[in-house]
């Protein structure tokens, strides 16, 4: 019994200190890591509101044309209530705004996938929103229980070009892989779209029915197919660094900003050209579409250089 | 056997003595860098709130007088600015000793410094906040009183300095550049007051106190003056209902506050019970509303001026959609039409900016715009 016990003990010491050996191992290496994925454009910027009038009479005529997005909504019955609002407020924005669903419902249209499995609904979508792109070339995944100002996405990916591999939101890290968070809504390049659908093909590196133990997210398995064909997840933001993508709702950000900065609630908490806000409410949502698209102070004007039109047949916007 | 058992303890104790440390290290490292960045962060925000406070505003007998009028970055705020120097707004807040941390701080760091003068009315005077102490007690019985006396105050007081007097609660929320819009269009010689028309009990109807109301310098002048020769008097307690009942007795005019569209601009709850409540059919609501009830996104004007019911943090939220949140290049579906502004024949005010000035940086202004919008 005295064996068993110090042999217990001398196995916990030794644990330990396994634990912290390999802690430190794995600050060293991720601090390099780190540094290099800093170094390639991890951070993704608006045009600045120089650079946007230096740019040429027809450069500024075609920009409308190529900024055009397709929303891809991907809901469930379960969701009933935020897919309607959804189609009510903000996806009236997008140029084409398509919903997904795992089954039909007789409420709402949608795109029935018949599919319970929410990583190979997301393939099934993302082929079917290629297929269909047409001439847009911008493409935008969401949940209804997201929030997006469309005008806001296509004033980020201005000057972008999407024959080039974008993969753009809320980034974060699990291990070694950047991931663009799904609630706070992820962007894709019509070249990134491209590259995915064919790393689909690969059952190896991008499987469709994940063979391990545990499931990984749709988040991080899209991350990783992405990442095999050479495309990485970049953060967006504001000229002042602040996320345009925001996986909490307007007023728990507000909350929080009067938590840690009350002399200056407002500024310090969210950008004046914020993208997205998950976890609203419907109601909260419907308040949302009238702060962003109708109340305003009379007599402050912002001379933007682009103008982007209400859509037809709204009366909440 | 021995030997088995020693082994297998020693990989348990190996396995536990692993767990153990990392979740250790884990919150180690989380509450050392959560603890250090609070009290930062506390330290610098009250000092911040003291430098920004005494940029924004000079504290005067017991009031606020903006010396900015508050702008955005990258905006172009000519027009507001215009508006600002030819409409002068005074601000009054009820509120009381036990509601200045909790509410009337954060209307004074909100909506309140779009203003001219902010004067904050309690029981009891404090020079630091500021408030103004009136000689009344606290509680619902008091509400008349305060008005009547904060009134009389501000008439005594800043009379000359402003042309318009607002009230307000202190979980009211006002966009003040809104109201300069719709009062840009009368006269303050006329004897007029605007808010959120109600009809019972006097003819032409009431405004409601917690949505705000505001008076013109000549309404302003019949109440205290009726006051005087003992026409009004404190006839109950019921604050918006009595002051609707002594306009009328000395000829002031309940005006329409709604938008060209007529849509109401002062709203007596909070955005979300306007925008996306349905009342019950025998909710008083239905029989109080002067003008007819749109319930939905049309209950409320784009250029609303105000809410009631408005918590700290909603305040909050209603300054950034307000002021900061936008759509970028949206092209709004309702065009305001511009005021005719009305210049005061008898002494033009300091700061007074002729009509011909204000037709042509309005004229200017409008060619610029017509330059940069068009491309769809």
């Amino acid at each position: 019994m005295m064996s068993e016990g110090s042999s217990f003990m001398k196995g916990m010491v030794l644990g330990g200190i396994f634990c912290l050996v390999m802690s430190f191992f794995e600050n060293f290496n991720s601090g390099t890591h780190s540094e290099v994925h800093e170094h390639l454009h991890h951070h993704l910027k608006p045009l600045s509101k120089d650079e946007l009038e230096k740019l040429s009479e027809s450069q500024m005529s075609d920009l409308p044309l190529q900024v055009r997005v397709y929303c891809l909504i991907m809901v469930t019955p379960k969701l009933l209530v935020h897919w309607a609002t959804a189609n009510d407020t903000w996806s009236k924005h997008c140029d084409k705004s398509v919903f997904y669903t795992s089954e039909s419902s007789k409420a709402l249209e949608a795109v029935d996938l018949q599919e319970q499995d929410e990583w190979a609904r997301l393939r099934k979508a993302i082929k079917h929103a290629y297929e269909n792109a047409g001439d847009l070339r911008w493409f935008f995944v969401a949940r209804p229980t997201t929030f997006a100002i469309i005008e806001n996405l296509k004033y980020l990916v201005l000057d972008k070009d999407p024959s080039q591999p974008f993969y753009i939101g809320h980034t974060e890290k699990s291990g070694e892989l950047d991931y663009v968070e799904y609630d706070s809504g992820i962007v894709l390049s019509y070249e990134a779209m491209r590259r995915l659908i064919e790393m689909f093909k690969d059952e190896d590196r991008c499987p469709e029915r994940g063979h391990a133990l545990w499931k990984t997210s749709e988040e991080k398995q899209l991350a990783t197919c992405l990442k095999y064909s050479g495309v990485f997840a970049e953060n967006g933001e504001d000229a002042q660094g602040k996320g345009l993508f925001n996986k909490k709702s307007v007023s728990s950000l507000i909350s929080d900003s009067m938590g840690q900065n009350p002399a200056d609630v407002v500024e310090a908490c969210c950008s004046d050209m914020a993208i997205t806000f998950a976890g609203m409410s419907p109601s909260q949502m419907q308040v949302l579409m009238y702060g962003v698209y109708r109340l305003r102070p009379y007599g402050h004007d912002f001379h933007d250089s682009l103008t982007f039109l209400p859509p037809k047949d709204s009366d909440n916007d | 056997m021995k030997a088995l058992g020693a082994r297998s303890a020693f990989y348990v104790g190996f396995v536990v003595g692993t767990c153990t440390l990392y979740v250790l290290l884990r919150q180690v490292g989380f509450t050392r860098d959560l603890g250090s960045r609070e009290s930062e962060a506390h330290e610098k925000s009250l000092l911040e709130m003291v430098k920004e406070e005494n940029k924004n505003w000079k504290k005067e007998r017991l009031a606020l007088f903006n010396l900015n009028h508050p702008h955005h970055t990258g905006e172009d705020g000519t027009l507001a600015d215009t508006l600002y120097k030819h409409v002068r707004i005074l601000c009054w807040v009820m509120t009381g000793p036990n509601n200045l941390e909790k509410k009337a701080r954060h209307v004074k760091a909100t909506w309140s410094r779009h203003c001219n003068i902010v004067v904050f009315i309690s029981s009891v005077d404090d020079p630091d906040f500021p408030t103004v102490g009136l000689n009344t007690k606290e509680g619902r019985d008091q509400l008349y009183w305060k008005t009547i006396r904060a009134f009389h105050y501000v008439m005594d007081k800043y009379g000359d300095e402003a042309d318009w007097f607002l009230k307000a609660d202190d979980d009211t929320y006002v966009i003040v550049d809104n109201l300069r819009w719709i009062l840009a269009s009368h006269s303050p010689e006329d004897p007029v007051y605007f808010g959120r028309r109600f009809k019972p009990y006097a003819k032409q109807g009431y405004m409601s106190g917690g949505a705000g109301y505001v008076l013109s310098k000549e309404a302003l002048r019949r109440f205290v003056e009726g006051f005087r020769t003992k026409v009004c008097t404190h006839t109950s307690s019921v604050e918006d209902l009595a002051l609707g009942q002594c306009m009328e007795k000395v000829g002031v005019v309940a005006g329409d506050s709604r938008d060209t569209l007529q849509r109401e601009t002062f709203h007596p709850f909070e955005p979300e019970s306007h925008l996306t409540g349905t009342f019950s059919k025998t909710f008083w609501y239905w029989n109080y509303c002067y003008y007819p009830i749109v319930q939905g996104p049309q209950c409320c004007s784009d250029l609303a001026v105000s809410f009631h019911y408005v918590n700290p943090s909603l305040m909050y939220l209603l300054e950034y959609y307000t002021y900061h949140l936008r759509a970028f290049g949206y092209k709004y579906r309702y065009q305001p039409s511009e005021p005719n502004v009305i210049q005061d024949f008898n002494a033009p005010a300091p700061g007074k900016v002729e009509i011909g000035d204000i037709e042509e940086k309005l004229g200017v202004e409008e060619q610029e715009g017509e330059k940069k919008s068009p491309r769809t």
